[in-house]
């Protein structure tokens, strides 16, 4: 094997075998799931029927406050209020206002009712009440009710985006601002992650002094690439058992939500019918559409290939110089961490950029943002889910690219130079301008 | 003369400071070579030259009678420097067998010379500790196995016995004379005279840069000699026996005397001289100077050494 292949397995192999590697990958992917499931189960769950007793009905809310299968019943017109409703069997009393001018509606209970159930009422009566005022206006009750039947179903807007030669597309902008976020704050974190990781390792060499034995064998440069590539593979390997775990975890996933809500959801998916918007089914079935949406509404080869691309430019281009502030640094970590501050900003500013481009991902400072290589691996890939290249054209993904390779080229270069030197120079603190000394004499 | 290394010329500045400054000499193929020299003095840095870790400046190396090419040479020299360094993390075995590799051995000669060597140092039971479970003076066996478990034709060591007790330090000493033996060239960098006496056959001695001294021990020995003799008697020695221009009196006993022989008369002159006298010569030696004393005779002057050679700009 090459001297640089015995770096790089040494330098894998010693991360991946290490507990806080075994448990990070398994157990974050584990907690995660186990969150989502574990909510989605007591959304389903919790909910007990609540009874509530409706006082003062001047007579027509009773036609609009439906009692609901899963959540919440209404009883009218019997004799009860605040002292005896408990006694009666009763969760809580509804005081409607006497006067159609007056919003202050009182419901009295011994608990606090939940959000969802607070904002079901609110709807109904909201409901109620315009029904009435539309019937006191002189609309008549039957076209009411067919008005009703349409607007009961909620609106939902569904972008087509069509290319040149007019083949459309659905967009899918909520689940492309998802995919953007996710994988722009993956890139963001794990170049914090992994470039701290060589950072860390370089200085450890240095100051365990085993880079001069090193170095006696191989060259320098060698030795800081097979770390950069060698911690870039525990990466990847990371990346690839969230993406195995998580998909075999979502799949197992549906055994926590109740059969024939799964069978229904089918169902409906088949018939291209809307789904309902019962308050209890809610959470499932908006979870479940959200799986299959995010399976089949997005270019996954391109959004994965090109993650990795950038994954791996982006951390090729940071790592190296991680590397060199690693090689230049003492023992004194405030010493790395000034160092590491002109890293640090563009990388942020990276971010910020990302959030800015999720809203408008056409905008200059987001095509900019883009191709710079030192935001584009966060920002290009906020804006890939949306589309290439309707959103992104070709030429934009190309330069970006192309100015990523090169720019790692180039800080690899430069790192390389500095690390050299850096790794053997004890005891002295160092600027970015004697590094940049460094790298740009004659040798 | 079959020389291992040849070195002509050597120079590297590091920002107009002279770390090495015109360095020249040669080592003779399996002999044990001291590279003496005050803290600062340009060794570290002549060394780093030597394995292919810095390109000097000016200069040229030539290994076993070809130009040195760090790429091919690295493989050939065991280099433990005077820092010494160990993953602190790393199984014993594995990292072994890890700094075998990079120096060419494939994963089962590494093995098998590492165990050769284990069972040799008692170290069998070490394989599977990490190094920070190790004792200093463990980890500094290690370091020495690691350095010499490729058999390289040159061998580097920098202050090999620092932190060893006299023990390991013994065990150590052993295994340098058995490695030269079997062939190996060993350059040791020190600033230890007495063991530089003990163990090495030609030494040079830097400064500032530069080499102030180069030859045989006995040789150099023999050069910086100031005629001193201890004559030891069997009777009183009295002020009127030593009042002679043959020779100044540097030490005196009861019966016996330290001098300086004068350089235009021969010891055997010294000798008649105390015979005539009536005493009785029991014992006659000339006392040679220690490389420390010539050491510090020639580096005093110098009156801070410098500190430059690990801090390069």
């Amino acid at each position: 094997m090459s001297k640089i292949g015995l770096i790089i397995k040494r330098e894998y192999l010693t991360r991946v075998r290490n507990k806080t590697f075994i448990l990070s990958t398994f157990l974050l992917p584990l907690m995660m799931i186990l969150f989502i499931a574990g909510s989605v189960f007591f959304a389903i769950r919790s909910h007990e029927k609540q009874k509530i007793a409706v006082v003062n009905d001047p007579g027509w809310y009773q036609t609009s406050l439906k009692s609901d299968s899963t959540q919440i019943s209404y009883l009218f017109g019997t004799e009860i209020d605040s002292s005896n409703y408990l006694s009666k069997g009763y969760d809580g009393v509804l005081y409607l206002p006497k006067d159609s001018a007056d919003s202050r509606y009182v419901l009295i209970s011994k608990k606090q009712i939940g959000l969802e159930a607070k904002g079901g009422i609110e709807r109904q009566l909201n409901k109620a009440l315009e029904n009435h005022l539309l019937l006191l206006n002189g609309i008549n009750k039957t076209t009411l009710d067919s008005v009703a039947a349409v607007s009961d179903h909620a609106v939902s807007l569904v972008n087509v985006v069509t290319d040149k030669s007019g083949n459309a597309r659905k967009a899918n902008v909520g689940l492309a601002y998802g995919i953007g976020f996710g994988s722009g704050i993956l890139i963001y974190i794990t170049m914090f992650i992994f470039g701290a990781m060589v950072m860390r390792g370089v200085a450890e060499e240095k100051m365990n002094r085993i880079a001069e034995v090193i170095v006696s064998s191989c060259k320098p440069f060698e030795l800081m690439m097979g770390k950069i590539i060698g911690i870039a593979g525990v990466g990847l390997t990371q990346f690839l058992l969230w993406v195995i775990l998580i998909s075999i975890l979502t799949s197992a996933m549906q055994f926590f939500i109740p059969h024939d809500t799964l069978v229904e959801f089918q169902r409906m998916q088949q018939s291209q019918q809307p789904l309902p918007g019962g308050p209890g089914n809610n959470m499932a079935f908006k979870l479940l559409e959200a799986r299959s949406q995010f399976v089949s509404g997005v270019n996954w080869p391109l959004v994965l290939s090109m993650f990795i691309f950038y994954f791996l430019g982006g951390y090729l281009f940071y790592a190296s110089l991680f590397a060199a502030i690693g090689s230049v640094i003492n023992e004194d970590p405030q010493e790395a961490q000034s160092l590491m501050l002109p890293i640090t900003m563009p990388i942020v500013f990276g971010f910020i950029i990302l959030t800015n481009s999720l809203n408008n991902p056409n905008s200059a400072m987001a095509v900019w943002g883009s191709i710079v290589p030192f935001t584009s691996p966060i920002v290009m890939m906020g804006r890939i889910p949306f589309g290439v290249p309707e959103t992104v054209p070709y030429w934009q993904l190309i330069v970006s690219m192309l100015s990523l390779i090169g720019g790692f080229l180039f800080t690899t270069w430069f790192a390389g130079k500095v690390y050299r030197i850096g790794i053997l120079m004890y005891g002295k603190k160092s600027s970015w301008k004697e590094m940049a000394k460094w790298a740009f004499r004659k040798s | 003369m079959d020389n291992i290394l040849e070195v002509s010329n050597l120079k590297k500045y590091f920002s107009g400071q002279k770390a090495v400054d015109d360095i020249s000499f040669n080592i003779e193929r399996g002999s044990i070579f001291g590279l003496l020299g005050p803290n600062g003095a340009g060794k570290t840095t002549l060394i780093r030259m030597i394995t292919g870790i810095f390109y000097p400046d000016e200069g040229r190396i030539m290994f076993s009678g070809k130009r040195f090419d760090p790429e091919m040479d690295t493989a050939s020299i065991g280099y433990m420097p005077e820092e010494r360094g160990l993953y602190k993390k790393m199984k014993i075995g594995e990292q072994a067998v890890y700094l075998a590799q990079l120096k060419g051995l494939s994963h089962a000669q590494a093995v098998a010379s590492i165990k050769d060597w284990f069972v040799r140092l008692e170290m069998e039971s070490w394989w599977n500790k990490k190094v920070e479970d190790l004792s200093k003076g463990m980890s500094q066996k290690l370091q020495f196995v690691t350095t010499v478990l490729h058999k390289p034709k040159l061998i580097i060591l920098d202050e090999p016995f620092s932190g060893l007790d006299p023990v390991n330090a013994n065990l150590i000493k052993e295994e340098i004379n058995r490695l030269s033996d079997e062939g190996s060239t060993i350059i040791f960098s020190t600033h230890r005279m007495e063991q530089v006496e003990e163990i090495c056959d030609h030494i040079i001695l830097v400064n500032k840069g530069q080499k102030i001294l180069d030859g045989s021990v006995a040789g150099i020995k023999n050069e910086y000699k100031e005629n001193l003799y201890s004559v030891s008697f069997t009777e009183k020695v009295l002020p009127e026996h030593t009042a002679i221009h043959l020779f100044d009196v540097v030490d005196k006993g009861d019966h016996e005397l330290v001098l300086k022989k004068n350089a235009d008369f021969s010891t055997n002159d010294v000798l008649q001289y105390f015979m005539h006298k009536g005493l009785t010569v029991q014992g006659f030696h000339e006392i040679l100077p220690s490389l420390n004393d010539i050491f510090i005779r020639l580096v005093e002057g110098t009156p801070r050494a410098r500190q430059f050679d690990k801090n390069l700009n």
